[in-house]
């Protein structure tokens, strides 16, 4: 029974000094760092025009018009690109939903681009990613896009195809990854055309 | 399977054979009582306080009774900790959004996920839990729970590598050195490189973005006290056209149909109760915000992988570079690759800790490419549809990662017991789901998660002795000690408790309406959902076939004791078999010693963990992501 208590003693002790160091020593400790060294990243990369938030860097929001860039699908929340609640669509393989999802958006894509029936689709254009909020679609699904937007905006393939170079990330290091056009910031730097 | 994803993967394996050696050192000083480190000046005053206010006498071991107890004691009162935060969160402060308290079944599941360093999920991040919830009931368990396995992992490798000696350690010691001289340091410059990439670490509200382009969507209409507004149309129904006396009014030979209402049992007419929509308009997106750096470091480092937001390391913020993706793979294999050095170390056979590191990444390997394979070739029946041959599988899965680092992604979380994920397994083709799913199911020992993986593998390493010892007819022995009866039952039971765990729970929810009513998918890709789910808790892994609606009261409570058999059960026949190895002498190398380590003791564990971790699952991987993918070859759709 003494070596009960004495252990149970331990048990709770350490319980509430890890909780204290752990918990609330070490997340302050980063986030003073983090503030200090990083205070743009830390909040969220947050896109500020004249005082108004604009979004995320690293975030997607939902573009249908014609005259933007379209992001890739999203299944995050009810309406899609919910960024307070992220999630893919976690329908399998052989899944009859995802199949007839998937014939929509691919026809839908045909039109609004003017692709010929029976044109490949980029995979990205047409499935939903990971987290409903992947801030960019894949480089070749930005080339498909082009004609529309320079059409609608009335402006030279050549400009719009400028500001899609100047808004994709590379593989870090020129290793790590695959590329992505950033489709928030490609259609803000449009608007500020 | 790109010339460019060739070379990430052997820049993945060079830098995760370059740490394991300064790691495994470091661990020999960590979970040393009297070791040195270069944190001594800053962190021995803080170790020192901590014994005195437990009352804990650092210089005290203890037998594996003891040790046990110890261990199921805290985290029992590490548990109830947790438990009681989450039912009261809305009380307590830290809760800027206003989030009120998880049911019971909820609070129960998540607590013992944390407890068992499971980090299993049923609840979604970004909506349910308090900035208070996430940074002290769960982040204490990342710490306390991957401390507890190598604790236990350090009495197993102290039991072999001393002898004719009684004691393993002192469980506190080991915890408390654990968590301030490994993981807090290693964490603290983690959680910062990881914001130097654009992780979030603040604790604003969440914060509103104006949209570019509004949209409308329907949302049902509330009436003046916000209850939603429903029609209230008759329900009609078609009955034939009677005549005055009440025979059917026959046209053609054909009775002529008309609307009527529909009555209920009382005579009654029946309205429908459709909710009714009206539009909205959106213009703006609220950004979830949080102290999500400091969790996340050690969600990695400590192989929970439970997500701060729901997509977990999918989420731009949870995972925001491919640079920031390739750093929480290592931190994943960190440690538990580290622990194998530590092992050879102690053990003075430093080519024994090598080959069980060997044999660790000859099945990691094998993995990764079966799945990188099969998500790079893509889903068939998509392609038919249209889609660009080449880009490979892309459902549920982020652009910035693309098909080889989700793929890798996958099987170093499953490997390692993590369970973070950067991309959706469930959306994964039928062969590159069941990747993950064998991982899980080899029992967690592939690096595993941090000590865990080690003692399960170490309990593979004596079977695998006693088997090789049988087949030449000598006794088995392992570095030097007798393997008897007591040893190996003590081992098989470890192992059989696992499979029990899993095929019996999902044997009972595949026939059970709780079980099935979850379902996200038809077909076997329903099957392989629930399994999934019940080896993720049972092997302590974490992640999931995230299809599945396992926030009810039945899947919480049995995933929660599956998850406490996964542990527990597991961890006390091996400290049992520490107990016992402990005592035991050493004799020297004979001509007749079967050797532990070189090429034939690295192919004989291989089998053995194939044999014995696998074989009970292929019937079950069979009937699931096996039959699965021959359907989609056919084209076949649930």
């Amino acid at each position: 029974m003494k070596t009960f208590l004495s252990e149970l003693r331990g048990a709770v002790m350490v319980t509430l000094a890890l909780a204290v160091v752990t918990c609330g020593l070490y997340p302050l400790a980063v986030w003073g760092i983090a503030q200090a060294a990083f205070r743009d990243k830390a909040n969220g990369s947050l896109i500020v025009e004249h005082g108004v938030v604009r979004g995320s860097r690293l975030l997607a929001q939902a573009f249908t018009g014609e005259k933007y860039f379209h992001p890739r699908p999203s299944a995050a929340g009810a309406n899609g690109y919910d960024a307070t609640s992220s999630g893919g669509s976690n329908f399998g393989p052989t899944s009859q939903k995802l199949n007839d999802a998937i014939k929509d958006r691919i026809a839908t894509y045909r039109t609004e681009n003017g692709l010929k029936e029976g044109a490949p689709v980029p995979a990205d254009a047409v499935t939903a990613s990971a987290s409903g909020l992947d801030p960019h679609i894949s480089p070749a699904n930005a080339e498909v896009q082009i004609a529309r937007v320079a059409k609608a905006r009335n402006l030279p393939v050549a400009k719009v195809r400028e500001l899609i170079t100047a808004n994709t990330a590379t593989a870090d290091f020129g290793i790590f990854g695959d590329a992505g056009v950033n489709v928030l910031e490609l259609n803000l730097a449009l608007d500020r055309l | 399977m790109h010339s460019s994803d060739w070379l990430q993967l052997a820049i993945y394996m060079a830098a995760l054979l370059a740490i394991t050696k300064p790691m495994g050192l470091y661990l020999m000083q960590v979970l040393d009582a009297n070791g040195r480190t270069w944190l001594d000046p800053v962190l021995r005053p803080l170790e020192r306080l901590t014994y005195r206010v437990m009352g804990v006498d650092r210089a005290q071991e203890h037998g594996w009774r003891q040790y046990t107890f110890a261990m199921l004691l805290f985290s029992l009162v590490s548990c109830v900790f947790t438990y009681a935060i989450l039912r009261l969160q809305h009380l307590l402060p830290f809760n800027p959004q206003g989030l009120g308290p998880l049911s019971p079944d909820l609070a129960f599941n998540t607590a013992v996920s944390f407890t068992t360093n499971t980090n299993w999920q049923s609840y979604g991040g970004e909506g349910t839990m308090s900035y208070l919830s996430q940074m002290v009931a769960l982040t204490i368990h990342n710490f306390a729970s991957a401390a507890v396995g190598i604790a236990i992992a350090a009495a197993l490798v102290r039991a072999i590598a001393r002898h004719s000696m009684a004691t393993l350690g002192n469980f506190w010691v080991d915890l408390v050195r654990t968590t301030y001289y490994l993981l807090l340091p290693l964490c603290l410059v983690f959680a910062v490189v990881l914001v130097s990439q654009g992780m979030i670490q603040n604790f604003n509200g969440y914060t509103k973005a104006k949209l570019t382009e509004p949209y409308t969507i329907q949302v049902p209409k509330l009436d003046d006290k916000g209850q939603p507004v429903t029609t209230n149309a008759p329900v009609l129904v078609q009955a034939p056209k009677l005549d005055a006396a009440g025979k059917p009014v026959l046209a053609n030979g054909v009775a002529i149909m008309l609307d009527v209402p529909k009555l209920d049992e009382k005579g009654q007419p029946m309205t429908t109760n459709l909710p009714v929509m009206v539009d909205q308009v959106v213009d703006e997106q609220v950004i979830a915000q949080g102290p999500m750096a400091s969790q996340v470091a050690i969600k990695m480092l400590g192989t929970n992988g439970g997500g701060f937001t729901n997509a977990n390391a999918a989420h731009p913020f949870e995972n925001p570079t491919p640079l920031s993706n390739f750093l929480q793979m290592l931190s994943i294999f960190a440690i538990g690759s580290g622990l194998t050095y530590y092992l050879g170390r102690m053990t003075k056979n430093q080519a024994h800790g090598w080959s069980v590191w060997g044999a660790m990444m000859a099945m990691f390997l094998a993995g990764v490419l079966v799945c990188w394979w099969a998500e790079a070739r893509g889903n068939s029946i998509h392609q038919a549809l249209g889609l660009v041959a080449g880009d490979g599988n892309m459902e549920g899965k982020e652009v910035r990662f693309g098909i080889f680092n989700s793929s890798l992604f996958a099987a170093i979380t499953t490997a390692a017991s993590c369970g973070a994920v950067n991309a959706m397994h469930d959306s994964f083709t039928a062969i590159g789901g069941l990747v993950p799913l064998f991982n899980i199911e080899l029992g967690e020992v592939v690096v595993g998660g941090v000590g865990a993986g080690l003692y399960g593998m170490l309990v593979f390493v004596v079977l695998a002795v006693f088997i090789a010892g049988l087949m030449v007819g000598r006794t088995p022995e392992y570095l030097g000690k007798k393997i008897g009866a007591y040893e190996v039952k003590m081992a098989m039971l470890a192992l059989l408790v696992l499979t029990l765990s899993i095929l019996g729970f999902s044997a009972w929810a595949l026939v059970s309406q709780w079980g099935v009513a979850g379902l996200n998918n038809a077909g076997p890709h329903g099957l392989s959902e629930i399994l999934y789910a019940f080896s993720s808790a049972t092997g302590n892994n974490g992640s999931a076939f995230a299809g599945l609606t396992a926030n009810t009261p039945w899947y919480n409570v049995t995933l929660g004791l599956a998850m406490l058999i996964g542990r527990f059960l597991m961890i006390v026949p091996i400290m049992a078999l520490a107990g016992s190895l402990v005592r035991k002498k050493i004799s020297p190398p004979s001509a007749g010693t079967f050797p532990v380590s070189g090429g034939t003791f690295i192919l004989l564990l291989v089998g053995t963990v194939l044999l014995i971790g696998a074989l009970n699952f292929l019937p079950a991987l069979a009937l699931g992501p096996v039959v699965e993918h021959f359907l989609t070859a056919q084209g076949k759709l649930f």
